[in-house]
């Protein structure tokens, strides 16, 4: 990676990069582009022809009804989907000048970019560090110091650092479920992606870590860019700076939050946000 | 929060340790898959080998006389000799597999039953489960060696009762094992609604409980059967073996294993040659009714 | 409640009936029940049947019939120990773990993870036939095919090979060139187990929620780095509940055994002498041995042994499967 332009840009932006963004601002650099994109369960169609421009540091929110086909719009942004026989995608995603679609794209190398945190809090059965480290191992090599280092920076990134640091090596099951979904957020972001995909983060979760977990993508967004899918219309209004409108396997409508849940092009958008169906 | 003093990403990630480590770890990967798809190959393989060999040895001695002739001694290459055949030990087999069956089948359906529905979680319940466990894997030359002690010792003699009996108890706990996991699959609203009619328990569970486990019932059944059909040590201490066509259960009686083993450590060609077809058919058996209890199992779900 | 309304409504018929289903309801539980208690009976049984069967030599050679390594049924001179047999029985049936335990993992693996879905299944019922072809047919076939194949092709390569190694080098030397041996007796056990370990790994490889599986591939983890830090991990203690199964059935086969270790009451040297195991020599030597005899007694003790090492193992691989048994 590194290579085209367009992320050499992206990354000198990022170092430099604390400058504040206009959260509106959505003529921003696209950082996936989705283009006319048909999902298949074996024969089920559950995406139809999507285009979606993913902005770069920018917060995208997903929304729409059970079934819509968000979720899987993120399985195929990660390309998870390709673990299972049957499934398969048409169309384009594009993401650093390549079709990351084709079938020659290096899934392990994707995923390092694209990390993914789910519904469910998945620790995995080993120490806090373990976890975080075991992400880290598979794409780098460092020394003890430069690893330490990396946790560290991880764990506080994802809030969760003072709560942590005494128990390091104690077994990660052990902690609450907001800690522990932080804790997979920093097990993300320790790989250092440059988009990081979130699948109801919170819905498993109480009002205060669901805050704190608000608060925490607030921050994230200054150096990566975010999908999150949520049910959740005030958790969308609330996170994200672009939201798309998904029905039946459609991209219904896609605009900045504030016009999206203030004047909705579309009736059927309208309808969802004021809870006449869905 | 802290977060908003921390620096922004450090030096990202170099691009060529990680594709190199990316390599390395494809490259274990692969050794893996390939370790995988060998292992599921050799045990492909020797499921091959053996039913290659079966069905090439077995065939030789496979004819009418197999399945009208008992056992006749070795030939010794002489054509206008009488060959032998399987008809003592395919009957001995066929009453002691029977007997053990109609023995065992019961007493494992009302076991199964105790663990499902009268004790699940009780600590005579878990010792029932625990033991039945036990038996299930335990080794089968012990039971014969009860049996002896029980009922051959007693007796004065080997018999084909005391060769049903040990079959028996080896038929118990797989019988227990799938009655108590079929009923146990059986949603307890149905219960409810049974006994909410004004049904007694017993009723609900043999009208109601085993009709709905059948299918479950009848493969682990089936499962026993074929367990049994090859046993082979348990038999060598109680019914021993017979050359002769008998269904006198107080004396000695042979079956497909155990005349099995007697003909192919007995030297001769020809001997062998009618083991093998014994192997064979006794293979055939078992596999077949596997094989139906599985699509039994399967054609419920 | 129930009494007024029986009082009320069914004056007559409604005790009678209840007592009837109480009655029955009784009956089947009693029933039940004691076909429970018979399960019980039947174990605590063979263990004191075994025990007391045992006790002549028990006293007459005391704690030494353990490791004796004596087996002499002359009469006057007759002397028995059960460590050849026992040490045959443990290091065949470890042996054969050793053997199956990483072929099973391939296997649980490919079926669970590798393999494409609609070979999924009639392998895995390949494999399980695997085990339900009888014992007896894997001692005709190791017999006529394994042994020639590692008198032949096996044990001499080996011999030439890591004879010359220094101090283990002696395990892989033998004079005993009739191929029945510990190594074909263990390779055959081997090929037993396999399918009933496999079998134990694929079903708890395939509890592991998919999402925890997801969140490693999400990293970027292979295949591989999936199964070992995430799936093995979480299956460990199924995994060797597993493998101590396979264990407790090597250790009690008898026929598939008894055709292939050369039946003979030495303690081996090599991985290719013979030797002989608890459930062997009790199948060849117990239906010839006279009624009531000392060595009849010498073969229910070693059965005894059997027992208790079995029984040892099997309770442990249960206890370990405990979660599994409950999902």
């Amino acid at each position: 990676m590194g290579t085209s332009s367009e992320t050499a840009t992206a990354d000198v932006a990022s170092f430099g990069g604390l400058q504040a963004r206009s959260s509106a601002g959505l003529n921003a650099t696209s950082r996936i582009s989705v283009r006319n994109l048909n999902f298949y369960y074996g024969t089920n169609k559950a995406l139809k022809g999507i285009n979606l421009e993913v902005p770069d540091r920018q917060v995208t929110g997903m929304i729409g009804p059970s079934g819509c086909g968000k979720s899987t719009l993120l399985r195929v942004l990660n390309r998870m989907y390709s673990l299972y026989p049957g499934q398969r995608a048409e169309g384009q995603v594009l993401m650093d000048g390549r079709n990351i679609l084709d079938a020659d794209v290096d899934l392990n190398e994707l995923r390092s970019k694209v990390g993914m945190v789910f519904q469910k809090p998945t620790p995995f059965p080993m120490t806090i560090y373990d976890n975080i480290a075991f992400g880290i191992r598979l794409h780098e090599r460092l020394s003890k110091a430069e690893m330490d280092e990396r946790i560290e920076w991880a764990l506080t990134r994802a809030a969760i650092w003072t709560e942590v640091k005494d128990r390091l090596h104690a077994s990660a099951l052990g902690l609450s479920g907001g800690q522990q979904q932080r804790l997979c957020i920093a097990r993300t972001i320790a790989v250092r992606p440059e988009v990081i995909l979130l699948d109801e983060p919170t819905s498993a979760l109480d009002p205060i870590s669901t805050l704190k977990i608000e608060e925490l993508i607030d921050e994230l967004k200054r150096d990566f860019t975010i999908c999150i899918v949520t049910h959740n219309m005030q958790q969308a209004a609330r996170c994200a700076d672009q939201v798309a409108f998904f029905y039946l396997g459609e991209l219904v409508e896609v605009a900045p939050a504030a016009q999206m849940f203030t004047a909705p092009k579309e009736r059927r958008t309208q309808e969802y946000i004021t809870g006449r169906f869905g | 929060m802290s977060v908003t003093t921390m620096p922004a990403l450090g030096p990202r990630k170099d691009a060529r340790v990680a594709a190199a480590l990316g390599r390395r770890r494809k490259l274990v990967d692969h050794a893996v898959r390939w370790f995988c798809i060998a292992s599921t190959a050799v045990g492909l393989f020797f499921l091959a080998s053996i039913l290659f060999t079966l069905a090439w040895r077995g065939l030789e001695a496979m004819g009418p006389t197999t399945f009208t002739k008992a056992f006749e001694p070795t030939t010794y290459g002489d054509d206008t000799l009488p060959r032998g055949g399987l008809l003592h030990a395919i009957t001995g087999s066929l009453i002691q597999v029977t007997i053990a069956t109609l023995i065992g089948t019961p007493i494992g359906l009302l076991v199964g039953t105790y663990l499902a529905e009268y004790a699940r979680s009780s600590p005579l319940g878990n010792a029932v489960r625990f033991v039945s466990d036990v038996l299930l894997s335990a080794p089968s030359i012990l039971v014969g060696l009860f049996i002896y002690q029980l009922v051959v010792l007693p007796m004065g003699g080997f018999s084909g009762i005391a060769g049903a009996l040990a079959l028996a108890i080896i038929v118990i706990p797989v019988v227990v094992r799938t009655t108590e996991d079929m009923l146990q699959l059986i949603p307890n609203t149905l219960r409810e609604a049974v006994i909410g009619l004004g049904a007694p328990k017993w009723k609900m569970i043999v009208l109601v409980c085993y009709k709905a486990a059948m299918s479950g019932i009848v493969t682990g059944v089936l499962l026993a059967i074929a367990r049994i059909a090859g046993e082979t040590a348990p038999l060598l201490l109680t019914s021993f073996g017979n050359n002769v066509v008998t269904a006198d259960l107080s004396s000695a009686m042979s079956s497909l294993p155990i005349a099995i083993y007697q003909q192919a450590n007995s030297g001769f060609p020809d001997l062998i040659a009618i083991a093998w077809t014994g192997a064979l058919l006794t293979t055939l058996g078992v596999l077949a009714i596997n094989v139906i209890a599985r699509l039994l199992l399967r054609a419920r779900h | 409640m129930q009494n007024t309304v029986a009082t009320a409504g069914m004056t007559v018929p409604a005790p009678r009936r209840r007592s009837a289903g109480g009655l029955g309801d009784f009956i089947f539980a009693q029933l039940c029940r004691g076909a429970g208690l018979l399960v019980l009976l039947i174990l605590g049984a063979i263990i004191v049947t075994l025990f007391i069967g045992g006790l002549p030599v028990f006293r007459e050679f005391g704690l030494s019939f353990l490791w004796s390594t004596a087996w002499n049924p002359v009469e006057g001179r007759e002397e028995y120990g059960a460590l050849v047999a026992v040490f045959g029985t443990v290091t065949t049936s470890i042996l054969a773990i050793l053997f199956a335990v990483p072929l099973a993992f391939g296997v649980a693996f490919f079926l669970t993870e590798l393999a494409p879905p609609w070979l999924r299944q009639p392998v895995g019922t390949a494999i399980e036939l695997l085990a339900a072809v009888p014992s007896i047919i894997y001692g005709m076939w190791g017999l006529f095919v394994l042994v020639p194949f590692v008198q032949l092709h096996i044990q001499l390569a080996f011999g030439e090979t890591l004879g010359a190694l220094p101090l283990i080098g002696r395990l892989f030397e033998s004079s005993n060139f009739a191929g029945t041996s510990i190594f074909s007796a263990s390779l055959v056990l081997a090929i037993m187990i396999l399918p009933f370990i496999a079998a134990t790994m694929r079903d708890v490889f395939l509890q592991v929620p998919p999402v925890y599986k997801e969140s490693a591939y999400g990293l970027g983890a292979t295949r591989w780095e999936v199964m070992r830090n995430v799936v093995l991990p979480y299956t460990r203690i199924s995994v060797v509940g597993g493998i101590m199964l396979g264990l407790g059935r090597a250790l009690g086969e008898t026929m598939a055994v008894t055709f292939v270790i050369g039946n003979a009451n030495r303690m081996p040297g090599s991985l290719f002498d013979p030797t002989t195991t608890i459930a062997s020599v009790v199948a060849l030597e117990f239906p010839e041995s006279l009624m009531g005899s000392l060595k009849q007694s010498a073969l229910l003790a070693l059965g005894f042994l059997l027992f208790a090492i079995s029984f040892l193992v099997l309770a442990a691989s249960r206890w370990l499967l405990r979660s599994r048994l409950k999902a």
